[in-house]
């Protein structure tokens, strides 16, 4: 019994999953908009710094501001579908357990996250040529994993809580950065170990890794407990 | 009183009390004890000089700051885990909030002027002044989501959620902050709590101060915390005179009828 | 309803319990009371209409019967259900559509009612038996949102109740920009609705229309309810 009623919920959280990323699949806001608008940041990024040297040592950093700003983007979209036509009312009225929105819009943030940084990757490879190495190949890989989670996690619950009403969305930086400090601080110094940007080594990032893993967790359970009462009106 | 409403408050015009009397003369007594001492009877430093003082200010605001986070936790915890969910916990949760953000605003200026006058920088990122700025901004962030309206029940579940959150996000930014400092072990980098030699006198004057202080936020929190059940009960006290308005409204509109 | 539904569920609504009943209910938005002291009994099956000025509380009612909105003061139960304990479970059972429709605007109109279908673990042939109910099948079923009329959106939305098997049927100003066939549809889906053991309360504007089509009316004023005699 309680074997079928997990499995009903991870088939709802799916749906929900699914559903986000089908609407953005026919919106094409992340492709259309939000990539771009990322870029552009990097962009601008290499305009204000005006010098290789500094620009190719910040590239790491550069990225995860991009990244930053591209998610308040992304967490404001992703509630405005559901505010836009009253469906997260819809969603709570259909008495939808909020733990599964939770988990079905984070997973899908995820996805989308996930595209951009890569994106964000290849342009900062580009923009400020930092050198790629192979044994930094794993390291890149846990790092773009373990940071998405945790930004897909923190995103969507703040996300919920400021999403809709008028006068809240702004209150969405001013709750989500300082939260995720830790994120831009041990992603950014992963990358650098990854790249060998500061002369850093590769085994000097997998501490990093360690902390946003546990970072990653940490949101995990919280979000999951605090979703809920969050939404609540 | 005679002019009071029907059934309403009774006007006061301050929220204070025997208790706070007497907090509040202690309060007055450790500041101006600490005062003598911190501005005159401890010796300057050796190496700072006259601008070692500043520290019997900014540790103790310091030390306030995280105490008032601390009361914010715990009572946010009591209003969400006991059954009863009384407004009392959450608003002694808002009213420390409000104090704390006093006293952390304090402990980053003073934190500022000491690093300004002794070593000649603003702003150092050592570890315990990134984290206060932190947690300044954490508390900011708190006092916003509980002015987001709603009843005060809703607000209560909010800000005692985003309170257990914070105390979560805590020890993570500590934590990466620490690391990320550690590896800058930079020998000419000057660190602001660059912890003088503290000398008896010094170290006692320093205790003082952390009486003083928390006597003083004890003091503004009772007070605080008194003006929020009036600022409540004024909202219910509104509530009853809005629901006469209201159906007076209908009684007017079923006139013609 | 499989019985996974109501897993942790304590309450027991035998179906005998009158559908609506609310008991000086007060309900506040920013302050202001909306609703202003509402005693209101309905029983299962019946259709009442709601009219009254603007402002005077129809919707902040629909809302809090719909669990949007919380109690301030009184009590109420929906569906046998108490409004503040039960308040997810009832949820569960009742569907709101106001003049938000509550539809993803990128979705065809059969991907949204799917995937409210897939929220109650409803299979396939109830989303086409829902389609079929509104019209809404053929070429129609696959077109997006944002492209369909004003009726075909209010008719995806009462599919989606449909297929939530809501029990009560909250409706905000049904009739709102539906040309007059849709609003003859509109009337037909909702005595269908009754008929087959739903509540349905709607809140209009539209007095002639919709006083024909209910059992009961009822106006609402200063956040409250004022009975006319008669029904």
């Amino acid at each position: 019994m309680a074997e079928r009623i997990r499995w009903i919920r991870w088939q709802r959280t799916r749906a929900i999953a699914a559903k986000d990323l089908r609407v953005e699949l026919r919106g094409r806001v992340l492709l259309n908009q939000v990539i771009p608008f990322s870029v552009l940041v990097l962009v601008l990024f290499g305009f204000a710094v005006d010098d290789d040297g500094i620009a190719q040592r910040v590239a790491p950093g550069l990225i995860w501001m991009a990244t930053l700003f591209s998610l308040l983007v992304m967490v404001q979209r992703t509630f405005a579908v559901e505010a836009a036509d009253g469906a997260l009312d819809s969603l709570r009225v259909a008495g939808v357990d909020p733990t599964v929105i939770f988990w079905g819009k984070a997973m899908a943030l995820a996805v989308q996250l996930a595209v951009l940084e890569i994106v964000l990757f290849a342009a900062a490879i580009i923009l400020f040529a930092p050198t790629l190495r192979v044994s930094g190949v794993a390291l890149l890989t846990a790092t773009w994993i373990v940071s998405t989670a945790g930004l897909a996690l923190v995103g969507t619950l703040y996300g919920g809580l400021t999403a809709g009403i008028q006068g809240r969305e702004t209150l969405l930086p001013l709750l989500v950065f300082p939260v995720v400090a830790p994120v831009l601080i041990g992603a950014t110094r992963a990358v650098e170990s990854g790249l060998g940007t500061t002369g850093a080594a590769v085994s000097e990032g997998w501490p990093w890794i360690g902390l946003l893993t546990v970072f990653g967790a940490a949101f995990a359970a919280g979000g999951t407990l605090a979703f809920g009462p969050l939404i609540d009106d | 009183m005679a002019n009071a409403p029907a059934g309403g408050i009774t006007p006061t015009h301050d929220t204070g009390t025997r208790v706070t009397q007497v907090f509040g003369t202690l309060a007055a007594l450790g500041v101006a004890w600490l005062c003598a001492f911190g501005l005159l009877f401890s010796p300057a430093d050796r190496d700072q000089r006259e601008s070692v003082r500043i520290m019997y200010v900014h540790v103790p605001s310091a030390w306030v700051a995280y105490l008032a986070f601390g009361v914010t936790a715990v009572a946010s915890a009591l209003y969400l885990l006991r059954s009863s969910h009384s407004l009392t916990w959450d608003r002694l949760a808002g009213a420390s909030a409000e104090i704390g953000v006093l006293f952390m605003g304090v402990t980053l200026v003073t934190g500022m002027l000491w690093g300004r006058l002794s070593w000649g920088v603003f702003w150092t990122w050592d570890a315990r002044l990134t984290l206060t700025a932190f947690l300044f901004v954490t508390f900011l962030g708190y006092l916003a989501v509980r002015r987001l309206g709603g009843t005060q029940h809703q607000r209560a579940k909010r800000s005692a959620v985003l309170a257990m959150l914070g105390v979560l996000e805590i020890p993570l930014v500590h934590f990466s902050v620490r690391l990320w400092r550690s590896l800058h072990q930079d020998a000419t980098v000057a660190r602001i709590d660059g912890d003088p030699d503290l000398d008896g006198l010094m170290l006692f004057s320093l205790f003082v101060g952390l009486i003083a202080f928390t006597l003083l936020y004890v003091w503004l929190v009772i007070h605080r915390q008194r003006a929020l059940v009036l600022e409540d009960a004024l909202d219910d006290h509104g509530l009853d005179a809005a629901l006469v308005e209201r159906r007076a409204e209908a009684a007017l509109q079923g006139g013609g009828r | 309803m499989t019985s996974v539904d109501l897993a942790a569920g304590t309450t027991v609504d035998d179906g005998s319990r009158p559908a609506v009943e609310l008991s000086d209910v007060v309900a506040v938005i920013g302050g202001f009371p909306v609703l202003a002291g509402v005693d209101l009994r309905v029983e299962r099956g019946e259709i009442v209409l709601f009219h009254g000025p603007n402002g005077a509380g129809k919707t902040s009612l629909l809302r809090l019967c719909a669990g949007l909105l919380p109690l301030e003061r009184g009590t109420g139960t929906i569906l046998g259900m108490d409004v503040v304990d039960h308040r997810d479970e009832l949820r569960r059972r009742v569907g709101l559509v106001a003049h938000a429709n509550g539809l993803y605007q990128d979705l065809t109109v059969a991907e949204n009612v799917r995937f409210w279908a897939s929220m109650v673990d409803a299979d396939a042939s109830e989303v086409d038996g829902a389609l079929d109910r509104m019209g809404l099948r053929g070429r129609l079923a696959d077109a997006p949102i944002a492209r369909c009329s004003a009726g075909q959106r209010r008719r995806t939305a009462l599919a989606c109740l449909v297929v939530r098997r809501a029990e009560l049927w909250l409706l905000d100003e049904p009739h709102a920009a539906l040309d007059a066939a849709a609003r003859d549809q509109l009337d037909e889906i909702i005595r269908a609705a009754a008929a087959s053991g739903a509540t349905v309360l709607v809140a209009s504007h539209e007095l002639e229309r919709t006083m024909a089509l209910a059992t009961r009316h009822v106006e609402v004023r200063g956040g409250q309810i004022v009975e006319l005699p008669g029904g």
